[in-house]
């Protein structure tokens, strides 16, 4: 009788041991942190200096401690600027510019690359990242629809109390106005080639690309 | 803007360059960093502990000791650096605070002292995070709770000028503030007992005359019992009335359980006093003869044992509730299953089920008084089964109710914490505040004309000017989101000004500018207005086909602000609300700005900002080039 209860409670041991095990392996999964290469090997691909790295790493690390953003993570971060309206949108597109790689989160090495052309870079690659923002679906051509979802999102971050308030056709009429300026050979597409172009050709607009050059 | 993503900024700043192939208007001058200083490392020495930190680690939070200018009061030119002579453990915390951005309260803390730390440095309770939160309102009320029963204690001291109801009332409520008092509630106890005697004794058969059965001492000294009881219910009654005309609120007191306790008490007496000496009814006032034994709880009065007993059943009613169902359950289930055991023995006592119920809860109780006892095996069987169940389901309510002892303590701050459910809403709608203050900081900002002067064209000694109000953070913030407006060729607004900004577009959607005519429109107003109106929602009507699902969200947000319009309305309040903006329209230049100044800020904002400074009115402001939007408005934002 002994060795039947013995017996009974060894085999409820080891049970839980094997359980514990597969919850372990789980939390292992998804603690795994990202380290990213070496401060000289970053500071070689891109423009910034080490002190700027160093100061953009620990900013990076605070929010994410393991080292990667997700999509969440990035919407949460990009939706604290700007508190009257839904910039879940925009950010999402954001986010897709930065994950270079396409899977689904963020390194610190593609976070870096991404600030490098934006702050540091020279106006073709900025005019470039901007192109590619743009082009949802990376087939090399803004149509429409690409550029109406994008002037949507950036309609969504003002919220809804704006002045004058906002019409439903606000974002068309942007639309419209991007595309005359843009669309060279009126093709309903444009080209990154038009792009650059056009944009070169406006000067608000390469004032304001310089706007930013001293943000770090 | 919370604190971790202040790192964030640059990068947000840096995607704004999306923006800019969208934008037809020039953006704002960016603020500069002035003493673009490499970020040093600070060094708080707080009581002969030194912490080191950032010092954009402490910039954070521009509305605390450390994140403002205020440190530099503690700053030591010798040692370069910044002494508090404050709790060093204290502060741990608090600095990582400004680190995480989540304030944790430690369970060893003193909660005065830390909420004196926390008031020296400048953080608002509220923020303490979810996870401490618990810990900390307890603790607090804890220590008020103790505070008020001291302040309690020193309560005696008659405050002056108490009409003689309420000198009463009090005399009543604490009979140890005065000696008539005292007295008073002494003879009360005293006759109290004696009443109960006396109804104790009646019962008792002394001396028996010689031909007759023993009679109760009642039927023997008729007369004196009778006057004794009629000693005590004068006496009562007496006190009742008294209670009653000193009582605050009489109709509170006539529905208290005590005071309903009193009249029941006293009660039998009249109506026996009342009733004949019918011989149908003198059942009925016999009967009526046991209400007198509620006397005895006239004592909780003088007890605070059996007002916390009451209180414990009543607090555990609802237990006690569940575990008389249960039992009533097994008792029924018990008593079929015995009757139907019993059934077929003859002589049975178990004559039917509800029989049955009473050998089940002796059973049960295991009192075995034996008067039921079963004969057949099956009977035997199912009864020990029922006395072995019985043993461990009357053992439920005691740990029930020995618990609810320990929790009566609790249950007060229960009501406590239901007070606290408010105190929560407000402290949710201060945080939502603070959290919200970003937003409202940039309107608040804009109000007071700061962002004018980061106009492409404006001048830059302003700007020098008003840069020293903000935070760097703040500003670079702010220009964020005046970079979102000009690309959006938008304005952020306050949601009410969105209202009556949206009814000025409405009656400004007739090309005429000049103020009288827009003051007549505001005479004639309806008419004017509701053709306004349809022309609105004409235009939304095409609009909501002709566009995909995110733009019909738009148009649908738009719509809704539209029917709002028409719900609110009668005649005379669309009157009222274009004379409004009418008299919009007539102030100086039509500018919006001044309007918005005489509406009161709500105090949460950023105290930063000069609230006073009205902006002045910027008639070289250069005219902004119209988009192809309905709306031409002279305006200085």
């Amino acid at each position: 009788m002994g060795a039947v209860v013995g017996t009974l409670t060894m085999q409820t041991r080891q049970r839980p041991s094997r359980a514990r095990d597969k919850v372990d392996d789980e939390l292992e999964m998804t603690m795994v942190s990202h380290r990213p290469e070496g401060l000289e090997q970053l500071e070689a691909q891109t423009n910034f200096t080490k002190q700027e790295l160093q100061v953009l790493y620990r900013g990076f690390k605070n929010e994410c401690p393991s080292g990667v953003v997700n999509e969440e993570t990035f919407k949460h971060i990009y939706a604290q600027f700007f508190p009257h309206g839904d910039a879940s949108t925009y950010a999402h597109y954001l986010f897709n510019a930065f994950d270079t790689g396409n899977n689904g989160s963020i390194k610190f090495e593609d976070f870096v690359m991404g600030l490098s052309t934006l702050l540091r870079g020279t106006v073709r690659d900025k005019l470039e990242w901007t192109f590619h923002l743009y082009d949802i679906n990376r087939d090399g051509f803004i149509n429409r629809e690409e550029m109406t979802e994008i002037v949507r999102a950036i309609y969504d971050m003002m919220g809804k109390y704006t002045y004058p308030a906002l019409k439903g056709d606000v974002a068309k009429q942007h639309v419209d106005t991007f595309f005359e300026k843009m669309d060279k050979n009126k093709d309903g597409v444009v080209t990154l080639e038009e792009f650059v172009i056009a944009c070169q050709e406006d000067e608000n607009m390469m004032r304001s690309m310089q706007l930013f050059e001293n943000v770090m | 803007m919370a604190a971790g993503v202040a790192a964030w900024l640059p990068f947000a700043r840096a995607a704004a360059i999306g923006w800019m192939p969208v934008a037809n208007l020039p953006m704002p001058v960016a603020p500069t960093n002035k003493n673009k200083r490499q970020d040093e490392l600070i060094i708080l020495n707080v009581s002969g502990r030194r912490f080191q930190t950032w010092r954009n680690t402490l910039d954070r939070y521009p509305d605390t000791l450390l994140g403002s200018s205020e440190k530099e009061f503690f700053f030591n030119e010798e040692t370069r650096e910044y002494f508090f002579d404050r709790d060093p453990d204290s502060f741990r915390s608090i600095l990582n605070f400004y680190r995480t951005g989540k304030l944790h309260y430690p369970r060893y803390e003193c909660i005065s002292a830390y909420d004196e730390e926390l008031a020296f440095f400048g953080i608002i309770p509220e923020i303490i995070s979810d996870c401490c939160y618990e810990e900390y309102k307890d603790r607090k009320r804890e220590n008020t709770e103790r505070l008020m029963d001291d302040l309690e204690d020193n309560k005696d001291n008659k405050p002056p000028n108490m009409t003689c109801r309420e000198t009463m009332w009090r005399a009543f409520e604490n009979p140890h503030t005065s000696t008539m008092a005292l007295v008073f509630y002494y003879v009360t106890g005293f006759f109290i007992a004696i009443s109960v005697i006396t109804n104790v004794v009646e019962t008792v058969p002394c001396g028996s005359m010689p031909n007759q059965r023993d009679i109760p001492c009642g039927e023997r000294y008729t007369e004196a019992f009778f006057c004794m009881d009629t000693a005590c219910v004068m006496i009562f009654t007496v006190e009742y009335l008294m209670r009653l005309f000193a009582a605050p609120s009489r109709y509170r007191f006539m529905r208290s359980v005590m005071s309903i306790i009193d009249v029941v008490a006293i009660l039998p007496y009249y109506i026996g006093l009342v009733m004949t000496n019918n011989e149908d009814v003198s059942g009925a006032f016999v009967t009526l003869r046991v209400f007198r034994v509620f006397r005895i709880f006239k004592f909780s009065r003088h007890s605070q044992g059996l007002r916390i007993l009451g209180y414990t059943l009543k607090s555990c009613a609802s237990e006690l509730g569940f575990l008389l169902f249960s039992l009533t359950m097994a008792i029924i289930i018990f008593a079929t299953v015995m009757f139907y055991a019993e059934k077929g023995s003859s002589s049975s006592k178990f004559t039917s089920i509800p029989a049955s119920f009473w050998y089940t809860i002796v059973t049960m109780t295991t009192l075995g008084y034996g008067d039921m006892v079963p004969k057949t095996i099956a009977g035997k069987i199912f009864g020990s089964i029922c006395s072995l169940s019985g043993v461990l389901v009357i053992a439920l309510p005691v740990p029930v109710i020995v618990s609810n002892f320990s929790r009566i303590y609790h249950q007060n701050q229960r009501a406590d914490k239901r007070r606290a459910q408010k105190v929560q809403k407000a402290r949710l709608a201060r945080m939502r505040i603070s959290k919200a203050g970003s937003s409202t900081a940039f309107l608040h900002s804009k109000r007071n004309g700061l962002n004018q002067s980061l106009e492409l064209t404006g001048s830059l000694e302003e700007d020098q000017q008003l840069k020293k109000t903000t935070s760097l953070l703040e500003s670079q913030h702010h220009h964020l989101l005046h970079c979102l407006e000009k690309t959006t060729n938008h304005e952020f607004v306050d949601e009410r000004l969105y209202e009556q900004g949206y009814l000025q577009t409405a009656l400004q959607n007739f090309p005429s500018q000049s103020p009288s005519l827009s003051s007549e429109e505001g005479v004639t107003g309806t008419c004017c207005s509701r053709r306004t109106k349809k022309n609105i929602q004409a235009l939304n009507a095409t609009h909501t086909h002709s566009h995909t699902h995110n733009l019909q969200e738009l148009s649908a947000l738009h719509i809704h602000c539209g029917e709002q319009q028409p719900l609110n309305t009668s005649r005379s309040s669309l009157n009222l609300m274009s004379d409004e903006s009418g008299s919009l329209n007539c102030k100086s230049s039509g500018l919006v700005t001044t309007a918005i100044i005489s509406i009161p800020t709500p105090p949460s904002n950023n105290s930063r900002a000069n609230p006073d400074a009205p902006p002045p009115p910027n008639p070289d402001a250069p005219p902004r080039p119209n988009t192809g939007s309905d709306v031409v408005k002279i305006s200085a934002l």
